[in-house]
């Protein structure tokens, strides 16, 4: 059989006496279980956080999402805080990121020259790379202080009216948190909407440009409506990204159960509750309330991935269209 | 609508244009700054840290002359040795499995899906997950389950990358193959996946760079310890979990053993990230 030589290098290594129907056996055998193990784990992963989360599903219903008491001491758990922190400090983040995101991304793409658009975009890939422990460090010892003694008192200065503002600045904080979170996701979106930007056809911007328009003209009207689907998608990234962000948060946010309206006060996330309480949980239903916190980030992550997948499948279908 | 307030006499569109050209400016200069702020922070903390002792030493109380962090290094680098032998080759037959197997199935779009559900699931989630099916039952922390927790974290990146360059792969190498009578699964480990190896080598180049600093997985997982490791089966130090307790602690140098630890995770995972970077690029001019 011809069939041996084909490959130059590994030819010898491998026993070519294996028939055609054994090799592929096994290869069928075990691509097919690796794939069966990738459905396992998505299914195990549900199955396992609601099995174990069930003990607190029961006891508590619907007050654990509408409950703002987090008292392991009485085993009473209700998650309202943790959750209204994630959401806030998402706000905080996607808000800082977003804005900031689209115009790093133009500046990238439109204005800078090759030789200074290589390099700035690969700083900003950079600070994807960098671990989120790193972050945790910087803002506890480095960032928080310099929020408490330069940034804090001056918000408070300009816009001490408003009761996002008040208390002591003390540096943790959900604000803090938000502003670290910030800074994570933003390498994420800006990276996906560069590509986006890159992706429309220069014809189309050339064009623009041929009917008088400015470099900020043909972003608004040509590049941002062109790739609106891809912008989109990359925001749902960086928001599922700032949704379960674990270190950075946990070492600056300070980890209160309260609700408090002012961001400069002490909060947590579902995630940082995870990171502090887990390993100190002792009895049962602390353990299993602390799961039940675990499947509601999940569940959160999950619609975040449905809605972004959806919304890609949906555009993909359109592209065909055209504009 | 907003673009009626928008000026439309020349002056000031041309002024409204440069003003936001300033502004992208600006913005990307802040990005920089904080990258350059923290690598520098890091740097001049961390720096002070390191010494022979730090890599060879075990780490002690409070107050201790020679301490070092040898235990934990040995942990994560074992952890993340054990999550890419796990991990990778899982991941790469599960990709091969999409590209080359089941390609423009309903199940291989059904296991994509699933494949991205997982890439989006938050670390600590996966961490408590393995608590769940690992700890729980054998009524131990251990390096194993932590490295299990990586090893989850790996796999739909890894599967993620295969599927992505198989994809690029094309047919007209297959198709030669197969006419020549080469076995299917020849035809994907000898013809395909050699002509996919840079790009994939890249990710999962970059998926070990970003497990090796995860911390959220392990800590329910490996927990931490200050022993060297001996068994896999018990709690096992890890630098990352480290720099967590020791950056908690009110003690001054246990807070700069955490800096030197984080020095050391950021300049390794940087320089894995920078060189699986420059690979790709080299090879594909």
């Amino acid at each position: 059989m011809a069939t041996s030589n084909n490959s130059s290098s590994s030819s010898g290594s491998s026993g070519n006496g294996a028939k055609k129907p054994l090799g592929d056996i096994i290869y069928a055998g075990l691509t097919r279980g690796a794939a069966g193990a990738v459905i396992l784990l998505s299914i195990g992963i549900v199955l396992s956080l609601a099995g174990n989360s069930w003990p607190a599903i029961v006891k508590f219903g619907a007050s654990f999402i509408s409950s703002t008491t987090w008292n392991p001491v009485m085993s009473e758990f209700g998650a309202l805080s943790s959750i209204a922190g994630t959401l806030i400090s998402t706000i905080i983040a996607m808000a800082i990121a977003v804005p900031l995101a689209v115009i790093i991304a133009f500046f990238l793409v439109e204005l800078a020259h090759p030789v200074i658009s290589k390099p700035v975009g690969y700083a900003i890939e950079l600070l994807a790379a960098v671990p989120s422990i790193i972050y945790g460090m910087w803002g506890l010892f480095v960032f928080a202080p310099f929020m408490a003694d330069y940034i804090q008192p001056a918000l408070q200065r300009w816009f001490g009216f408003l009761p996002f503002f008040e208390g002591p600045p003390m540096g943790i904080g959900m604000l803090s948190a938000g502003i670290i979170l910030a800074l994570m996701v933003l390498p994420f979106i800006t990276a996906v909407m560069r590509d986006v930007f890159q992706m429309v056809p220069s014809v189309v911007k050339e064009a623009s440009y041929g009917m008088g328009s400015t470099t900020l003209e043909v972003a608004r009207e040509v590049t941002v409506k062109y790739g609106f689907s891809g912008l989109i998608g990359a925001v749902f990234l960086g928001l599922g990204r700032a949704v379960g962000e674990t270190m950075a948060v946990t070492f600056v946010i300070g980890n209160s159960h309260d609700i408090s309206v002012s961001l400069y006060a002490a909060g947590n996330t579902i995630a940082s509750t995870l990171a502090n309480e887990f390993t100190e949980a002792a009895e049962p239903m602390y353990i299993s309330a602390l799961i039940e916190l675990g499947l509601v980030l999940f569940l959160m992550t999950l619609v975040i991935q449905v809605l972004a997948q959806w919304w890609i499948a949906r555009t993909q279908k359109k592209a065909g269209a055209g504009l | 609508m907003t673009t009626t307030l928008l000026p439309r006499n020349p002056i000031g569109r041309k002024i409204l244009d440069k003003s936001v050209k300033g502004l992208s400016v600006a913005a990307s200069l802040l990005g920089i700054f904080f990258l350059g702020w923290i690598l520098m922070e890091v740097t001049n903390r961390g720096i002070a840290a390191i010494n022979w002792d730090f890599f060879t030493e075990l780490p002690a109380p409070p107050g201790e002359e020679t301490v070092g962090l040898s235990s934990a290094i040995v942990g994560t680098l074992l952890m993340t040795v054990i999550a890419v032998v796990v991990g990778v080759p899982v991941g790469i037959l599960s990709g091969v499995f999409l590209s080359e197997v089941a390609r423009g199935t309903r199940l291989a779009n059904a296991i994509r899906f699933c494949i991205n559900v997982l890439m989006g699931v938050p670390s600590i989630i996966i961490g408590l997950f393995v608590y769940t099916i690992l700890v729980l039952p054998l009524g131990q922390f251990s390096g194993f389950a932590g490295a299990i927790s990586l090893a989850v974290i790996m796999l739909p990146v890894v599967a993620r990358t295969t599927d992505d360059m198989l994809v690029l792969v094309p047919n007209a190498l297959r198709e030669s193959a197969l006419a020549l009578g080469t076995p299917k699964w020849r035809v994907t480990f000898d013809i395909v996946l050699r002509a996919a190896k840079t790009g994939m080598t890249t990710g999962v180049l970059l998926a070990i760079a970003r497990v090796s600093g995860e911390t959220a997985p392990l800590l329910f997982t490996s927990l931490n310890s200050v022993y060297m490791p001996e068994s896999l089966m018990e709690p096992t130090s890890n630098l990352t979990v480290t720099i967590f307790n020791y950056a908690m602690s009110p003690y001054a140098d246990w807070q700069q053993m955490a800096w030197g630890a984080s020095l050391l995770i950021m300049i390794s995972v940087l320089s894995v990230t920078i060189f699986a970077r420059a690979a790709f690029k080299e090879r594909t001019r």
